[in-house]
Protein backbone atom coordinates (compact mmCIF):
# COMPACT_ATOMS: atom_id res chain seq x y z
CA UNK A 1 0.00 0.00 0.00
CA UNK A 2 2.93 2.18 0.92
CA UNK A 3 4.54 1.79 -2.92
CA UNK A 4 0.80 1.95 -4.18
CA UNK A 5 0.51 5.58 -2.25
CA UNK A 6 3.82 6.53 -3.81
CA UNK A 7 3.55 5.87 -7.53
CA UNK A 8 0.06 7.83 -7.03
CA UNK A 9 2.20 11.09 -6.01
CA UNK A 10 4.26 10.52 -8.80
CA UNK A 11 1.76 9.84 -11.64
CA UNK A 12 0.33 13.39 -10.53
CA UNK A 13 3.57 14.84 -11.36
CA UNK A 14 3.99 16.55 -15.07
CA UNK A 15 6.92 15.55 -17.28
CA UNK A 16 9.34 18.92 -15.92
CA UNK A 17 8.57 17.68 -12.06
CA UNK A 18 9.46 14.20 -12.78
CA UNK A 19 12.66 15.24 -14.54
CA UNK A 20 13.85 17.25 -12.08
CA UNK A 21 13.35 14.17 -9.35
CA UNK A 22 15.10 12.00 -11.54
CA UNK A 23 18.01 14.41 -11.97
CA UNK A 24 18.58 15.10 -8.59
CA UNK A 25 18.57 11.34 -7.74
CA UNK A 26 20.93 10.79 -10.38
CA UNK A 27 23.21 13.32 -8.62
CA UNK A 28 22.51 11.78 -4.74
CA UNK A 29 23.23 8.68 -6.29
CA UNK A 30 26.86 9.37 -8.09
CA UNK A 31 28.04 12.18 -5.08
CA UNK A 32 27.57 8.88 -2.96
CA UNK A 33 28.86 6.13 -5.00
CA UNK A 34 32.31 8.39 -5.77
CA UNK A 35 32.46 9.06 -2.24
CA UNK A 36 31.31 5.72 -0.70
CA UNK A 37 34.71 4.42 0.17
CA UNK A 38 35.39 7.58 2.30
CA UNK A 39 32.34 6.87 3.80
CA UNK A 40 33.08 3.31 4.61
CA UNK A 41 36.27 4.84 5.97
CA UNK A 42 35.32 7.55 8.57
CA UNK A 43 31.99 5.14 9.78
CA UNK A 44 34.54 2.07 10.44
CA UNK A 45 38.08 3.34 11.97
CA UNK A 46 36.55 6.65 13.12
CA UNK A 47 33.03 6.96 14.19
CA UNK A 48 33.25 3.00 15.38
CA UNK A 49 37.13 3.43 16.13
CA UNK A 50 37.92 0.05 15.15
CA UNK A 51 41.31 -1.52 14.03
CA UNK A 52 42.24 -1.88 10.81
CA UNK A 53 44.70 -4.84 11.27
CA UNK A 54 42.01 -6.96 12.79
CA UNK A 55 40.18 -9.56 10.49
CA UNK A 56 36.43 -8.28 12.46
CA UNK A 57 37.49 -4.69 11.00
CA UNK A 58 37.70 -5.72 7.46
CA UNK A 59 34.87 -8.40 7.66
CA UNK A 60 32.79 -4.98 8.62
CA UNK A 61 34.28 -2.72 6.76
CA UNK A 62 33.92 -4.97 3.38
CA UNK A 63 30.26 -5.06 4.33
CA UNK A 64 29.10 -1.86 5.21
CA UNK A 65 30.75 -0.76 1.60
CA UNK A 66 29.43 -3.26 -0.42
CA UNK A 67 25.69 -3.58 0.23
CA UNK A 68 24.89 0.58 -0.65
CA UNK A 69 27.53 -0.64 -3.62
CA UNK A 70 26.04 -3.27 -4.70
CA UNK A 71 22.61 -1.42 -4.11
CA UNK A 72 23.13 1.47 -5.12
CA UNK A 73 23.89 -0.42 -8.88
CA UNK A 74 20.87 -2.12 -9.14
CA UNK A 75 18.71 0.81 -8.37
CA UNK A 76 20.14 2.45 -11.47
CA UNK A 77 20.23 -0.36 -13.79
CA UNK A 78 17.20 -2.02 -13.03
CA UNK A 79 15.88 1.53 -13.48
CA UNK A 80 17.89 1.94 -16.86
CA UNK A 81 16.65 -1.51 -17.84
CA UNK A 82 13.04 -0.40 -17.02
CA UNK A 83 13.05 1.99 -19.07
CA UNK A 84 14.12 -0.02 -21.86
CA UNK A 85 11.96 -2.83 -21.57
CA UNK A 86 8.78 0.10 -22.20
CA UNK A 87 10.37 -0.28 -25.63
CA UNK A 88 10.25 -4.12 -26.54
CA UNK A 89 6.68 -5.71 -25.69
CA UNK A 90 6.89 -9.53 -26.59
CA UNK A 91 4.45 -8.79 -29.40
CA UNK A 92 6.86 -6.49 -30.97
CA UNK A 93 9.88 -9.13 -30.19
CA UNK A 94 7.56 -11.84 -32.00
CA UNK A 95 6.63 -9.35 -34.96
CA UNK A 96 10.66 -8.71 -35.39
CA UNK A 97 11.23 -12.61 -35.18
CA UNK A 98 8.91 -13.59 -37.80
CA UNK A 99 9.95 -16.09 -40.68
CA UNK A 100 13.99 -15.82 -39.74
CA UNK A 101 15.26 -18.66 -39.95
CA UNK A 102 19.02 -18.63 -39.91
CA UNK A 103 21.42 -18.06 -37.62
CA UNK A 104 20.77 -14.16 -37.74
CA UNK A 105 17.61 -15.06 -35.92
CA UNK A 106 19.28 -16.87 -33.35
CA UNK A 107 21.18 -13.85 -32.10
CA UNK A 108 18.65 -11.35 -32.54
CA UNK A 109 16.20 -13.44 -30.20
CA UNK A 110 18.99 -14.01 -27.65
CA UNK A 111 19.29 -10.28 -27.51
CA UNK A 112 16.06 -9.66 -27.36
CA UNK A 113 15.76 -12.29 -24.90
CA UNK A 114 17.81 -10.04 -22.70
CA UNK A 115 15.83 -6.79 -23.08
CA UNK A 116 12.18 -8.28 -23.16
CA UNK A 117 10.30 -7.90 -20.19
CA UNK A 118 10.46 -11.98 -18.98
CA UNK A 119 9.00 -13.54 -16.20
CA UNK A 120 8.83 -17.18 -16.02
CA UNK A 121 5.29 -17.67 -15.06
CA UNK A 122 4.92 -16.16 -18.38
CA UNK A 123 7.10 -18.72 -20.15
CA UNK A 124 4.20 -21.17 -21.75
CA UNK A 125 2.23 -18.16 -23.56
CA UNK A 126 5.46 -16.67 -24.67
CA UNK A 127 6.49 -19.62 -26.13
CA UNK A 128 3.16 -21.13 -27.52
CA UNK A 129 3.10 -17.29 -28.95
CA UNK A 130 5.93 -17.47 -30.41
CA UNK A 131 5.38 -20.52 -31.98
CA UNK A 132 2.11 -19.48 -33.72
CA UNK A 133 3.15 -16.35 -35.00
CA UNK A 134 5.67 -18.02 -37.14
CA UNK A 135 8.93 -17.58 -34.92
CA UNK A 136 10.90 -21.00 -35.91
CA UNK A 137 11.24 -23.50 -33.15
CA UNK A 138 14.99 -22.92 -32.62
CA UNK A 139 14.88 -18.89 -32.57
CA UNK A 140 12.10 -19.65 -29.92
CA UNK A 141 14.53 -21.29 -27.58
CA UNK A 142 17.44 -19.20 -28.33
CA UNK A 143 14.83 -16.45 -26.61
CA UNK A 144 13.84 -19.08 -23.86
CA UNK A 145 17.62 -19.68 -22.60
CA UNK A 146 18.45 -16.25 -22.66
CA UNK A 147 15.66 -14.21 -21.22
CA UNK A 148 16.07 -16.08 -17.52
CA UNK A 149 19.60 -16.84 -17.36
CA UNK A 150 21.37 -13.04 -18.62
CA UNK A 151 19.25 -10.97 -15.95
CA UNK A 152 20.03 -7.48 -14.53
CA UNK A 153 20.61 -9.05 -11.16
CA UNK A 154 22.84 -11.95 -12.50
CA UNK A 155 25.34 -9.29 -13.95
CA UNK A 156 25.20 -6.71 -11.33
CA UNK A 157 26.22 -8.94 -8.54
CA UNK A 158 28.95 -10.68 -10.87
CA UNK A 159 29.88 -6.88 -11.55
CA UNK A 160 30.06 -5.60 -7.78
CA UNK A 161 31.33 -9.19 -6.50
CA UNK A 162 34.21 -9.90 -8.86
CA UNK A 163 34.75 -7.14 -11.21
CA UNK A 164 33.14 -6.09 -14.92
CA UNK A 165 35.52 -8.94 -16.72
CA UNK A 166 33.32 -11.47 -14.75
CA UNK A 167 30.05 -9.83 -15.84
CA UNK A 168 30.66 -9.08 -18.85
CA UNK A 169 31.91 -12.59 -19.47
CA UNK A 170 29.11 -14.41 -18.03
CA UNK A 171 26.89 -12.25 -20.53
CA UNK A 172 29.30 -13.31 -23.46
CA UNK A 173 28.96 -16.77 -22.95
CA UNK A 174 25.22 -16.87 -22.27
CA UNK A 175 24.33 -15.58 -24.98
CA UNK A 176 26.52 -17.86 -26.64
CA UNK A 177 25.05 -20.80 -25.04
CA UNK A 178 21.50 -19.54 -26.18
CA UNK A 179 22.26 -18.67 -29.76
CA UNK A 180 24.05 -22.23 -30.19
CA UNK A 181 21.89 -24.03 -28.36
CA UNK A 182 18.80 -22.97 -30.24
CA UNK A 183 20.60 -23.26 -33.40
CA UNK A 184 21.27 -26.40 -32.92
CA UNK A 185 17.34 -27.23 -31.54
CA UNK A 186 16.72 -25.37 -34.78
CA UNK A 187 18.89 -27.56 -37.29
CA UNK A 188 17.52 -31.10 -35.63
CA UNK A 189 14.43 -30.46 -36.73
CA UNK A 190 12.88 -31.03 -33.49
CA UNK A 191 8.91 -29.73 -34.30
CA UNK A 192 7.56 -33.39 -33.89
CA UNK A 193 8.56 -33.69 -30.50
CA UNK A 194 6.10 -30.37 -29.55
CA UNK A 195 2.65 -31.07 -28.55
CA UNK A 196 0.94 -31.90 -31.74
CA UNK A 197 -2.14 -29.59 -30.69
CA UNK A 198 0.48 -25.91 -30.38
CA UNK A 199 0.75 -26.39 -34.55
CA UNK A 200 -3.53 -26.33 -34.79
CA UNK A 201 -4.28 -23.66 -32.38
CA UNK A 202 -3.81 -20.46 -34.35
CA UNK A 203 -2.39 -17.43 -32.18
CA UNK A 204 -5.83 -14.75 -32.17
CA UNK A 205 -5.14 -11.55 -33.33
CA UNK A 206 -5.22 -9.37 -30.17
CA UNK A 207 -7.93 -6.70 -30.00
CA UNK A 208 -5.66 -5.26 -27.52
CA UNK A 209 -5.54 -1.40 -28.19
CA UNK A 210 -2.01 -0.26 -29.09
CA UNK A 211 -0.38 1.43 -25.54
CA UNK A 212 0.91 4.84 -26.78
CA UNK A 213 3.24 5.27 -23.90
CA UNK A 214 4.61 8.99 -22.86
CA UNK A 215 8.16 9.54 -22.06
CA UNK A 216 6.70 10.25 -18.09
CA UNK A 217 4.72 7.32 -18.35
CA UNK A 218 8.06 4.72 -19.22
CA UNK A 219 10.12 6.87 -16.22
CA UNK A 220 7.23 6.33 -14.25
CA UNK A 221 7.85 1.88 -15.05
CA UNK A 222 11.13 2.23 -14.48
CA UNK A 223 10.38 3.28 -10.57
CA UNK A 224 7.94 0.70 -10.41
CA UNK A 225 10.72 -1.85 -11.76
CA UNK A 226 13.01 -0.74 -9.26
CA UNK A 227 10.54 -1.29 -6.60
CA UNK A 228 9.31 -4.74 -7.34
CA UNK A 229 12.64 -5.99 -8.40
CA UNK A 230 14.84 -4.50 -5.35
CA UNK A 231 11.88 -5.25 -2.49
CA UNK A 232 12.22 -8.87 -3.92
CA UNK A 233 16.25 -9.37 -4.19
CA UNK A 234 17.75 -7.04 -1.51
CA UNK A 235 17.57 -9.93 1.34
CA UNK A 236 19.29 -11.95 -0.88
CA UNK A 237 21.86 -9.33 -1.46
CA UNK A 238 22.96 -8.60 2.01
CA UNK A 239 22.92 -12.42 2.91
CA UNK A 240 25.76 -12.89 -0.01
CA UNK A 241 27.98 -10.11 1.24
CA UNK A 242 26.83 -11.19 4.76
CA UNK A 243 28.78 -14.49 3.66
CA UNK A 244 30.94 -12.87 1.98
CA UNK A 245 32.27 -10.94 4.59
CA UNK A 246 32.07 -13.45 7.22
CA UNK A 247 34.90 -15.29 4.96
CA UNK A 248 36.93 -11.84 3.73
CA UNK A 249 38.24 -11.07 6.77
CA UNK A 250 39.70 -14.45 7.40
CA UNK A 251 42.13 -16.00 5.65
CA UNK A 252 40.20 -18.21 2.77
CA UNK A 253 40.13 -21.91 3.70
CA UNK A 254 40.52 -24.45 0.76
CA UNK A 255 37.40 -26.38 2.25
CA UNK A 256 36.04 -26.80 -1.45
CA UNK A 257 39.43 -26.93 -3.65
CA UNK A 258 40.20 -30.35 -3.71
CA UNK A 259 36.66 -31.37 -5.40
CA UNK A 260 35.62 -27.77 -6.88
CA UNK A 261 38.74 -26.79 -8.07
CA UNK A 262 41.01 -27.09 -11.45
CA UNK A 263 42.34 -29.41 -10.30
CA UNK A 264 39.85 -31.73 -10.69
CA UNK A 265 38.56 -32.33 -13.90
CA UNK A 266 35.32 -33.81 -13.29
CA UNK A 267 34.39 -31.10 -11.16
CA UNK A 268 32.63 -28.76 -14.15
CA UNK A 269 29.96 -31.89 -14.87
CA UNK A 270 29.29 -32.79 -11.31
CA UNK A 271 28.48 -28.98 -10.66
CA UNK A 272 26.42 -29.05 -13.75
CA UNK A 273 24.77 -32.45 -12.97
CA UNK A 274 23.56 -31.15 -9.24
CA UNK A 275 22.51 -27.74 -10.82
CA UNK A 276 19.99 -28.56 -13.30
CA UNK A 277 17.59 -29.88 -10.84
CA UNK A 278 17.70 -27.36 -8.33
CA UNK A 279 15.90 -24.11 -8.68
CA UNK A 280 16.57 -20.80 -7.65
CA UNK A 281 16.66 -17.03 -8.77
CA UNK A 282 19.62 -15.25 -10.14
CA UNK A 283 20.10 -13.27 -6.32
CA UNK A 284 19.13 -16.33 -4.38
CA UNK A 285 22.07 -18.33 -6.07
CA UNK A 286 24.75 -15.16 -5.17
CA UNK A 287 25.33 -16.24 -1.15
CA UNK A 288 26.11 -19.64 -2.57
CA UNK A 289 28.65 -18.35 -5.31
CA UNK A 290 29.96 -16.05 -2.57
CA UNK A 291 30.65 -19.05 -0.12
CA UNK A 292 32.00 -22.06 -2.96
CA UNK A 293 34.54 -19.41 -4.13
CA UNK A 294 35.74 -18.19 -1.18
CA UNK A 295 36.01 -21.73 0.22
CA UNK A 296 38.39 -22.53 -3.16
CA UNK A 297 36.23 -23.76 -5.73
CA UNK A 298 37.05 -22.68 -9.15
CA UNK A 299 35.32 -19.41 -11.07
CA UNK A 300 34.52 -21.34 -14.06
CA UNK A 301 32.89 -24.76 -12.27
CA UNK A 302 31.03 -22.10 -9.70
CA UNK A 303 29.79 -20.27 -12.90
CA UNK A 304 28.66 -23.58 -14.22
CA UNK A 305 27.14 -24.53 -11.37
CA UNK A 306 25.03 -21.00 -11.46
CA UNK A 307 23.99 -21.28 -14.65
CA UNK A 308 22.54 -24.87 -14.29
CA UNK A 309 20.51 -23.62 -11.32
CA UNK A 310 19.30 -20.63 -13.15
CA UNK A 311 19.06 -21.73 -16.22
CA UNK A 312 17.36 -25.33 -15.80
CA UNK A 313 15.21 -26.47 -13.51
CA UNK A 314 12.72 -29.23 -12.56
CA UNK A 315 9.43 -26.75 -12.08
CA UNK A 316 10.13 -24.86 -15.79
CA UNK A 317 10.47 -28.56 -17.04
CA UNK A 318 7.15 -29.54 -15.66
CA UNK A 319 5.54 -26.35 -16.83
CA UNK A 320 7.29 -26.89 -20.52
CA UNK A 321 6.05 -30.43 -20.27
CA UNK A 322 2.39 -29.29 -21.19
CA UNK A 323 3.96 -27.93 -24.66
CA UNK A 324 6.66 -30.06 -25.33
CA UNK A 325 6.98 -33.99 -25.60
CA UNK A 326 9.46 -36.38 -23.01
CA UNK A 327 12.15 -36.20 -26.03
CA UNK A 328 12.34 -32.86 -27.01
CA UNK A 329 12.92 -31.48 -22.77
CA UNK A 330 15.81 -34.15 -22.88
CA UNK A 331 17.43 -32.90 -25.83
CA UNK A 332 16.90 -29.44 -24.71
CA UNK A 333 18.57 -30.39 -21.10
CA UNK A 334 21.29 -32.20 -22.96
CA UNK A 335 22.22 -29.35 -25.22
CA UNK A 336 22.20 -26.82 -22.02
CA UNK A 337 24.40 -29.01 -19.68
CA UNK A 338 27.15 -29.34 -22.69
CA UNK A 339 27.36 -25.69 -23.21
CA UNK A 340 27.43 -24.85 -19.48
CA UNK A 341 30.13 -27.53 -18.81
CA UNK A 342 32.14 -26.23 -21.77
CA UNK A 343 31.45 -22.23 -20.51
CA UNK A 344 32.90 -24.40 -16.97
CA UNK A 345 35.75 -25.17 -18.29
CA UNK A 346 36.64 -22.38 -20.13
CA UNK A 347 36.27 -20.19 -17.41
CA UNK A 348 38.91 -22.67 -15.24
CA UNK A 349 40.99 -22.68 -18.31
CA UNK A 350 41.42 -18.67 -18.24
CA UNK A 351 41.74 -17.98 -14.77
CA UNK B 1 -23.81 -7.31 -16.53
CA UNK B 2 -20.39 -6.69 -17.54
CA UNK B 3 -18.12 -9.31 -17.76
CA UNK B 4 -14.47 -9.43 -16.90
CA UNK B 5 -12.14 -12.34 -17.20
CA UNK B 6 -8.73 -12.46 -15.34
CA UNK B 7 -6.32 -14.88 -17.97
CA UNK B 8 -3.43 -16.06 -15.52
CA UNK B 9 -1.91 -19.83 -14.69
CA UNK B 10 -1.33 -18.27 -11.22
CA UNK B 11 1.65 -15.88 -10.79
CA UNK B 12 1.30 -13.74 -7.99
CA UNK B 13 0.84 -10.51 -10.54
CA UNK B 14 -2.23 -12.86 -11.65
CA UNK B 15 -3.87 -12.80 -7.97
CA UNK B 16 -2.95 -9.07 -7.53
CA UNK B 17 -4.42 -8.18 -10.49
CA UNK B 18 -7.90 -10.48 -9.18
CA UNK B 19 -8.16 -8.46 -5.79
CA UNK B 20 -7.59 -5.37 -7.54
CA UNK B 21 -10.50 -5.55 -9.98
CA UNK B 22 -12.96 -6.80 -7.36
CA UNK B 23 -11.87 -4.20 -4.95
CA UNK B 24 -12.36 -1.56 -7.70
CA UNK B 25 -15.80 -3.48 -8.80
CA UNK B 26 -17.06 -3.17 -5.12
CA UNK B 27 -15.78 0.39 -4.02
CA UNK B 28 -17.33 1.73 -6.85
CA UNK B 29 -20.62 -0.16 -6.66
CA UNK B 30 -19.99 -1.41 -10.39
CA UNK B 31 -21.52 -4.52 -10.91
CA UNK B 32 -20.05 -7.28 -12.92
CA UNK B 33 -18.93 -11.33 -13.10
CA UNK B 34 -15.26 -12.10 -12.92
CA UNK B 35 -14.07 -15.06 -13.82
CA UNK B 36 -10.48 -16.71 -13.51
CA UNK B 37 -9.52 -18.03 -16.92
CA UNK B 38 -6.20 -20.71 -15.95
CA UNK B 39 -6.55 -22.65 -18.82
CA UNK B 40 -3.85 -22.00 -21.09
CA UNK B 41 -5.34 -23.40 -24.06
CA UNK B 42 -7.87 -20.91 -23.32
CA UNK B 43 -5.69 -18.28 -22.16
CA UNK B 44 -3.69 -18.84 -25.62
CA UNK B 45 -7.30 -17.89 -27.58
CA UNK B 46 -7.21 -14.38 -26.62
CA UNK B 47 -3.70 -14.00 -28.49
CA UNK B 48 -1.58 -12.37 -25.23
CA UNK B 49 1.25 -13.55 -24.14
CA UNK B 50 1.92 -12.44 -21.06
CA UNK B 51 0.30 -12.82 -18.21
CA UNK B 52 -2.17 -11.47 -15.99
CA UNK B 53 -4.36 -10.74 -19.09
CA UNK B 54 -7.63 -8.39 -18.52
CA UNK B 55 -10.38 -8.94 -20.82
CA UNK B 56 -13.53 -6.89 -20.02
CA UNK B 57 -16.48 -7.87 -22.25
CA UNK B 58 -14.59 -10.48 -24.22
CA UNK B 59 -11.77 -7.47 -25.45
CA UNK B 60 -7.91 -7.99 -24.31
CA UNK B 61 -7.12 -4.80 -22.63
CA UNK B 62 -4.17 -5.56 -20.86
CA UNK B 63 -1.51 -8.24 -20.82
CA UNK B 64 2.26 -8.68 -18.82
CA UNK B 65 1.29 -5.81 -16.18
CA UNK B 66 -1.23 -4.62 -13.83
CA UNK B 67 -2.68 -1.53 -14.95
CA UNK B 68 -3.25 1.86 -12.72
CA UNK B 69 -6.50 1.72 -10.92
CA UNK B 70 -7.96 4.86 -12.87
CA UNK B 71 -7.33 2.74 -16.19
CA UNK B 72 -8.96 -0.19 -15.23
CA UNK B 73 -12.16 1.82 -14.03
CA UNK B 74 -12.31 3.92 -17.43
CA UNK B 75 -12.10 0.39 -19.21
CA UNK B 76 -15.14 -0.69 -16.82
CA UNK B 77 -17.02 2.38 -17.23
CA UNK B 78 -16.78 2.73 -21.09
CA UNK B 79 -19.25 -0.72 -20.92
Amino acid sequence: MNNLSVIEKIKGNTLSKTLIYITLFLLFWIIIYMNLELLTNSLVYNVLGLNPEEHLTQAIWFFIFEVPKVLLLLTLIVFGIGIIRTYFSPERTRKLLGGKKTFAGNILASLLGVVTPFCSCSAIPLFLGFIEGGVPLGVTFSFLIAAPMINEVALILLFGLFGWETALLYMTTGLLIAILAGTIIGKLGLEKFVEDWVYKTKAADIEQEEEKLSFNDRIQLGITAVKEIVSKVWIYIVIGILVGAGIHGYVPENFMASFMGKSAWWSVPSAVLLGIPMYSNAAGIIPIVQALLAKGASLGTVLAFMMAVIGLSLPEMIILKKVLKIQMIFIFIGIMAIGITVVGYLFNLLY
Amino acid sequence: MISVKILGVGCPKCRNLEAKVKELLVKNNIEAEVTKVDDIAKIMGYGIMMTPGLVINEKVKSSGIIPKEEQILNWLKEN
